[in-house]
């Protein structure tokens, strides 16, 4: 950084005195054939090559590898492995490609379920609180402590609530309300897909809440007070001003609400430790297990690869698909 | 935040109960962990193992002695706080020069450069841990530059995880400021920089304050590069937090303790500056 100040810094302040006359008219059009906005965008440019698109490449290279434990420290030695990796994971009947499957399947359910609730309790909050009202600025407050908490602070009080013996869950389920014949297991066996679910909802619905708030606050009142003296109702002026306004952040928000959830790594792997169980094994985790369990990071590349391939497959459906409606409703 | 809203008519009853029943049940849902941590942390050990009970059987202050011996939580403090405080300051000088230029110039590759930066948002974060490992170990066997393990790898990686939210809601609240300010300034002599110094930086403040928030919670909260990222030395609180219950007993008062410490610097952070982040976020990110 202090580079880039310096190098462009004193050429400026050199040249600005006579220069000032015929740099003036050439700004708005010409200006793009200068270096300052390269040299500005550089050292992010730098920082993403380096942290994210090489080691994507490189990934990419690993899943055609086979690149076990004793070419770790070499890889570059590691013998080619074809499509190797790829056929071992999506080989459903065999013991990798059919664990795969099945966390892929439980991540699916888990992003929809965990995003449907999450948006659901984000715009209900935040309509609900249009209004101002007594107690809205805690109310607010309260309401993001839960995504401000760090995830592994958070994640881990979850983890306490949910024990067996001691966690809150089972005993105001089983000892207070006796809704179950015996105190249920939370973070084993099937339940933990509920436990898993409900953890994520509660540490993102607050995101979407920020977001649709914000968004709020760009509905001009002329509409509200318009609708007032036609005579709409609150229900209406919800249903017929609030809900359309909000279209073109919905939109987005639910596709990062879903990117975001179904590579959530840190929820499933701060809630259940090291082993998850079955119903809530996660993509992320598996992966992660998968690879370094066994230290076979060709295999492991290959599945992320796989879930990069899915992910943009599925982006791409929803934008073509809701920018298709989005023109129908217009029209 | 100014509250400009919005009251033409008195709203009926049936939205208001709505609202009551709807809020509570909200906050309840939202409080309850915050309960169960504030209170777990003043229990004796002998509370919570047994079943659970809704209050101390006595308050004691113990679990927030006993923590900083259990575990060496300090150490993992101070590594938490160099890691996500050096990313913080990074990524938001980085974002600040990236935003400026995509706000005030048109360049070639300039949508390339802000669809590309937004799209890495989006990938899963396993799709280059194996690879970032990887290129850290050889990179350290071939020219002795320590990057794993060591705290300036977990620093450039944080500081990529927030680039590109805080270039895109930057540019987007840089858009906002009017360009007769900084043209106004290079007209009296400055240069870009200069502009973007004396003129886009102030106005952009709450823009900028927002976006170091965002930074510095990624960082501090960040689970997964820090578990295969650090070793004894630059374990980061997010490992660190673990070290509570792999003993026989899980200390659950201590975990709830030591949760609550390390949680306080970044939700004051966030409570205190949530307005920015609106603002922020509507000037930019919402349009």
């Amino acid at each position: 950084m202090a580079a880039t100040t310096s190098a462009t810094a004193p050429g400026r302040s050199d040249s600005s005195g006579p220069a000032r006359g015929r740099e003036k008219p050439r700004r708005s059009y010409s200006i793009g054939r200068s270096a300052v906005p390269y040299l500005l965008v550089l050292p992010a440019i730098v920082m993403e090559l380096l942290i994210h698109l090489v080691p994507m490449v490189v990934g990419v290279v690993m899943s055609f590898k086979e690149l076990t434990q004793f070419y770790i420290r070499n890889w570059g030695a590691a013998p080619g492995a074809g499509l190797n990796n790829y056929r071992l994971v999506v080989d459903f009947n065999g013991a990798v490609g059919s664990a795969l499957l099945h966390s892929f399947l439980i991540t699916c359910a888990f992003a929809v379920l965990a995003v449907g609730f999450s948006w659901l309790l984000g715009i209900t909050g935040a309509i609900l609180m249009q209004d101002t009202f007594r107690g809205r600025g805690f109310l607010r407050a309260l309401f993001m402590t839960p995504y401000a908490l760090p995830v592994y602070a958070s994640v881990i009080i979850w983890a306490f609530m949910l024990q067996h013996d001691n966690g809150l869950v089972n005993h105001v389920l089983h000892d207070q309300l006796h809704l179950t014949a015996k105190p249920a297991f939370w973070l084993i066996g099937d339940n933990s897909f509920i436990s898993v679910v409900v953890v994520s909802v509660w540490r993102n619905w607050p995101f979407a809440l920020l977001v649709i708030m914000a968004a709020l606050q760009n509905i001009p009142d002329e509409l509200y007070e318009a609708s007032a003296i036609d005579g709409a109702g609150v229900w209406q002026q919800i249903r017929r001003i609030t809900m359309p306004s909000l279209r073109p952040i919905n939109r987005v928000l639910v596709l990062v609400l879903f990117l975001w959830t179904f590579n959530d790594f840190n929820v499933p792997y701060v809630l259940f430790g090291q082993s998850a169980p079955p119903a809530g094994d996660l993509i992320s985790v598996h992966i992660y297990q998968a690879s370094f369990h066994t230290w076979n990071f060709g295999s492991g590349s290959a599945m992320s690869v796989l879930m990069l391939l899915f992910l943009l497959l599925v982006t791409a459906a929803y934008l073509t698909v809701t920018s298709l409606s989005n023109r129908r409703s217009n029209a | 935040m100014p509250s400009t809203y919005r009251s033409p008519t008195a709203r009926p009853m049936s939205f208001v109960w709505t609202r009551r029943i709807v809020l509570t049940l909200m906050a309840i849902f939202a409080a309850l962990p915050v309960y169960v941590m504030i209170s777990t942390s003043l229990k004796p050990l002998r509370d919570v193992t047994e079943k659970f009970r809704w209050f101390p059987g006595h308050l004691t202050l113990r679990p927030y002695v006993d923590i900083w011996h259990t575990v060496p939580l300090a150490h993992y403090f101070v590594n938490s706080t160099i890691v996500s405080a050096a990313a913080t300051g990074l990524s938001v000088l980085i974002a600040v020069f990236a935003a400026y230029a995509v706000s005030r110039y048109r360049f070639k590759g300039k949508r390339i450069f802000t669809i590309t930066v937004l799209s890495t948002q989006m990938f899963p974060g396993i799709l280059f841990l194996l690879p970032l490992f990887l290129i850290f170990v050889n990179i350290g066997n071939a020219t002795g530059i320590a990057l794993y393990g060591s705290r300036a790898g977990l620093i450039i990686t944080y500081l990529t995880f927030s680039l590109p939210f805080s270039i895109w809601m930057l540019a987007g609240y840089m858009e906002s400021i009017p360009r007769g300010l900084d043209e106004a300034a290079m007209v009296d002599g400055c240069g870009p920089l200069g502009a973007l110094f004396r003129v886009v930086i102030p106005a952009a403040i709450p823009g900028i304050v927002a976006v170091a928030v965002y930074a510095f919670m990624t960082a501090w909260s960040e689970v997964l590069f820090a578990s295969v990222m650090t070793n004894d030395t630059t374990r980061t609180l997010a490992v660190g937090l673990r070290g509570y219950s792999t003993q026989y007993d899980v200390y659950w008062n201590q975990v709830m303790a030591a949760s609550l410490v390390v949680s306080v610097p970044v939700v004051a952070g966030f409570l205190l500056l949530q307005r920015y982040l609106v603002t922020g976020l509507t000037a930019g990110a919402v349009k």
